[in-house]
């Protein structure tokens, strides 16, 4: 059993399996819109793999973090939109 | 020889001072072409970063500067929002007593002329600028200076000298210009009275012994931080290094885009005439900018460009009759000043050609001063 670590996700706070992604984490906590496009419309994850930018979130007050690429902190604190 | 000629006037290069010099030609009713060989707005106007600034290296420099934001205000109005205009300020900031003595000089130079200014302490500048390392000396706030995004200010203006009659001639480049005939590379000619050479450095393969330097630039762009620098942000030693006119040399200038983003330059180098991005220099222009903005390293850059200032000696630009060759204008030299100036440069080459009283005193920028110079 993999060691579980615990994260807010817009304030709402989850336990996600050590070595988590921020993406997954995310989803896991059923939101699927990572933030807006310049033109107002929902983004989420497409590629997965840190090219397509489009999975972008704010974490610990960092914007533009991309939450495919990120392991998840304990006590990290994340925001989507 | 043609007798008739097909227009008044043919303007080369439709950079943003080529577009407005089309735009005040053809309001005036002047018969103008536009002749752009690549993109318009696509050369040195492309890579600068849009601050329409005062300036006060010399009493030339400031009327020229001084006289174009005058026109900017007017022209804002009606600028499309792709243009991007955000009357910003611009702050010159202090490091140390020295630097904000050169503060108190500038408010007062400002100040008897007119211009808005105020000075900014310690703690005033970090409550306007929070990002900027703590226990800076101070700053000058220039508040008519702005910024623009120059390109789709520079299809704006074209879009107007067409809807005043401007014939545009996309693509082709002008080879050879012979009295009222100019040749282009499709061998086809072009009959005008007169020409404007609005080319930046490329002007120098039309008008021999013609002194302009290019003078490479670097700017890097980041992705989207609304309200992480809300001026234009310079440091006041850039005087030093923009005023060493042979080195190499760095400086921290940071920029607001209305969309949130962040440019940040600036770098001038002489005698490099290669377009590639130059490693060594980003690197140097990104640690003088950590120096004042520590918090920069956080941020995502998302693009590096370069391009090409039309530098002359004097730092002045290149406008009016190119000597010995009366219907051959130019306006070019604006070095990193062409974005501010190309209203004024389309102004004063109109006063000239439509015998107008000129607003400000033409002579410092006249061509033949530069060859008295240079011989």
């Amino acid at each position: 059993m993999a060691e579980m670590i615990s994260l807010s996700i817009n304030g709402v706070s989850i336990r996600v399996p050590a070595g988590t992604m921020v993406a997954a984490a995310v989803l896991i906590a059923g939101e699927t819109m990572f933030r807006r496009s310049v033109s107002g419309e929902a983004r989420g994850p497409l590629c997965g793999m840190g090219v397509c930018f489009e999975c972008r979130v704010t974490i610990d007050e960092a914007p533009h973090c991309r939450s495919c690429q990120i392991i998840c902190r304990d006590g990290m604190k994340v925001r989507t939109g | 020889m043609p007798s008739a000629a097909s227009f008044d006037i043919a303007v080369v290069g439709a950079g943003i001072v080529g577009a407005a010099c089309a735009r005040e030609f053809a309001e005036a009713g002047l018969r103008t072409a536009l002749i752009e060989a690549e993109a318009i707005g696509g050369g040195a106007t492309a890579a600068g970063m849009g601050h329409l600034a005062v300036m006060d290296d010399s009493e030339a420099q400031f009327a020229l500067t001084r006289y174009s934001q005058v026109l900017w205000k007017e022209l804002a109005a009606e600028l499309p929002a792709e243009c991007e205009y955000l009357p910003c300020g611009a702050m010159w900031i202090a490091a140390d007593e020295e630097e904000m003595a050169e503060v108190h000089r500038k408010q007062r130079y400002y100040s008897e002329r007119g211009v808005p200014v105020e000075v900014l302490d310690t703690s005033s500048l970090a409550d306007a600028e929070p990002n900027l390392r703590r226990g800076m000396a101070g700053a000058l706030l220039l508040k008519d200076d702005s910024v623009v995004y120059p390109p789709c200010v520079a299809q704006f203006l074209v879009a107007q000298a067409q809807r005043d009659g401007a014939t545009l001639i996309l693509g082709r480049r002008v080879m050879r210009i012979d009295g009222n005939t100019a040749k282009l590379d499709d061998g086809s000619i072009l009959f005008s009275d007169n020409f404007v050479l609005a080319n930046g450095s490329s002007a120098t393969s039309l008008v021999r012994d013609l002194q302009i330097q290019p003078r490479k630039g670097h700017l890097v762009i980041t992705d989207r931080y609304p309200r992480f620098v809300r001026h234009q942000i310079i440091e006041l030693g850039y005087l030093k290094s923009a005023h060493a006119t042979r080195a190499d040399s760095v400086a921290f200038n940071v920029q607001p885009r209305s969309s949130g983003q962040l440019l940040i330059g600036s770098s001038r180098q002489f005698g490099n005439e290669e377009a590639g991005v130059d490693g060594k220099i980003v690197s140097a222009m990104l640690q003088r900018a950590f120096e004042y903005m520590p918090g920069l390293k956080k941020l995502s850059a998302i693009r590096t460009w370069t391009g090409f200032r039309a530098a002359t000696a004097d730092k002045l630009p290149l406008i009016g009759p190119s000597p010995g060759r009366e219907n051959v204008y130019l306006a070019t030299g604006h070095e990193g000043l062409g974005i501010t100036t190309s209203l004024c440069t389309a102004k004063l080459l109109g006063d000239l050609l439509l015998r107008r009283t000129p607003v400000i005193n033409i002579a410092p920028y006249l061509p033949d001063r530069s060859y008295a110079v240079h011989g």
